[in-house]
């Protein structure tokens, strides 16, 4: 499964009404962090098919999503269970901080 | 644990990368564990102007991949894994990681630095809610908002240039009566406007509600506390090694840095150190690569004995 590109349009049907947990990485082409953690959260994605879904929010694009949820630093990604924030992690994270999440 | 591999390294920063570019060239197997993403402190970096070769300036993780890409021309593996044990003192050399172990005959520790925190209450807690250790990554989400920089060195000077084109004001908190970084830089911040210097002082406490409000900064002569009312606190007050997993085995100096030479030997034969880990004058992505470079030859020197 690919990762989603998230945006205010589809963010409620695809990350809040979905059956599984989706985790959601909010990032901007000129962060440096978000470029290194990018490929991790993609690493992720694929190993955790069907099991999770996983998004991506472009801040530049999307500053109401990034407004909504209160980030105000990226890398951040947000786990969402049942269309709840059901944790937040600020930086890049290694795979393995990510695999515990869930 | 099939392959002893004859060297490996830790970090894969621009000193793990060259070392690792340098040892497959000369024919060693090469492993090379990197508990996150290329780059290290470089990968963070927007734009590097400084390492030769880059007229135009490179984006600090793609020059991380060109990097990992030279030495994986030559063979060298990458495995993404973050090394939780070290034995280091035989001749066959362990590395533990949460999965697996690893053998190699010569190291190579290249675990770089992280930057300095301030090491007040909340500050972990209010990261990414007003704390950040990334101006050109976080800057834009304090569009005209107040900011206050920590620091007195390159980098503080830097975001705070950048800062003062996008926020309404910014303080700049600084331990000493005068900036360590160059003069010419402290007039670009004169020129600038809205920056206030809050010198001789440093931050005792963090305000906040659900997020970040402000700070208590105490002047170190009179003593006198300033409650300043910001949204952000940038902090840039230098770094500290990564050298916590070999403490003990691995003699360091009395801020954490790995005591090596320029030839790059421990105190351990067979273990070098490379990169911002190094006790050494100068911290630079270019130092890093060379560190890299002598280190992975001085690996093959001790191969060969």
């Amino acid at each position: 499964m690919a990762v989603l590109t998230l945006t205010k349009e589809n963010f409620e049907v695809e990350a809040l009404n979905s059956d599984i947990p989706v985790l959601v990485d909010f990032w901007a082409e000129w962060c440096g962090p978000c470029r290194m953690f990018s490929p991790i959260v993609d690493e992720f994605a694929e190993e955790n098919e069907g099991r999770v879904k996983v998004g991506k929010v472009n801040v530049d694009e999307q500053p109401e999503l990034a407004g909504q949820y209160g980030v105000m630093s990226i890398p951040t990604a947000i786990l969402f269970k049942n269309g709840e924030t059901a944790s937040t992690m600020v930086g890049v994270q290694p795979k393995s901080a990510l695999e515990e999440l869930i | 644990m099939d392959e002893i591999f004859d060297l490996m390294i830790i970090g894969g920063g621009p000193a793990g990368y060259t070392a690792a570019l340098y040892g497959a060239r000369a024919g060693l197997s090469v492993g090379l564990l990197e508990k996150l993403a290329p780059g290290g402190q470089m990968g963070t970096t927007d734009m590097v102007d400084n390492y030769p070769g880059f007229p135009e300036g490179v984006n600090g993780f793609e020059l991380a991949m060109k990097m990992k890409a030279g030495a994986e021309r030559f063979g060298a593996k990458t495995i993404s894994a973050e090394a939780i044990a070290l034995e280091l003192s035989g001749d066959i050399k362990t590395l533990k990681t949460s999965r697996e172990t690893y053998t190699a005959r010569t190291v190579i520790l290249a675990t770089g630095a992280q930057p300095r925190e301030l090491g007040l209450p909340g500050e972990r807690e209010l990261r990414g809610r007003g704390i950040s250790y990334c101006a050109t990554c976080d800057g834009m989400f304090y569009r005209g908002k107040t900011v206050a920089v920590v620091g007195g060195g390159n980098t503080a000077v830097a975001d705070a240039l950048y800062l003062s084109r996008i926020c309404e004001k910014v303080y700049l908190i600084h331990r000493r009566d005068k900036l360590r970084a160059p003069q010419v830089q402290q007039q670009n911040l004169e020129k600038a406007g809205n920056v206030e210097f809050i010198w001789d002082s440093t931050v005792k406490e963090l305000l906040s509600e659900q997020r970040l409000s402000g700070l208590i900064a105490e002047n170190k002569h009179t003593l006198e506390r300033r409650e300043l009312r910001c949204d952000g606190v940038f902090v840039a007050v230098g770094q500290v090694p990564e050298t916590g997993l070999f403490k003990g085995q691995v003699e360091l100096d009395g801020s954490g840095y790995v005591v090596a030479g320029e030839d790059c030997r421990t105190s351990i034969p067979g273990v070098f150190a490379a990169g911002d880990l190094r006790a050494k004058p100068l911290r630079q992505i270019v130092t890093a690569a060379s560190d890299g470079a002598v280190a992975a030859t001085a690996a093959q020197e001790f191969l060969d004995m």
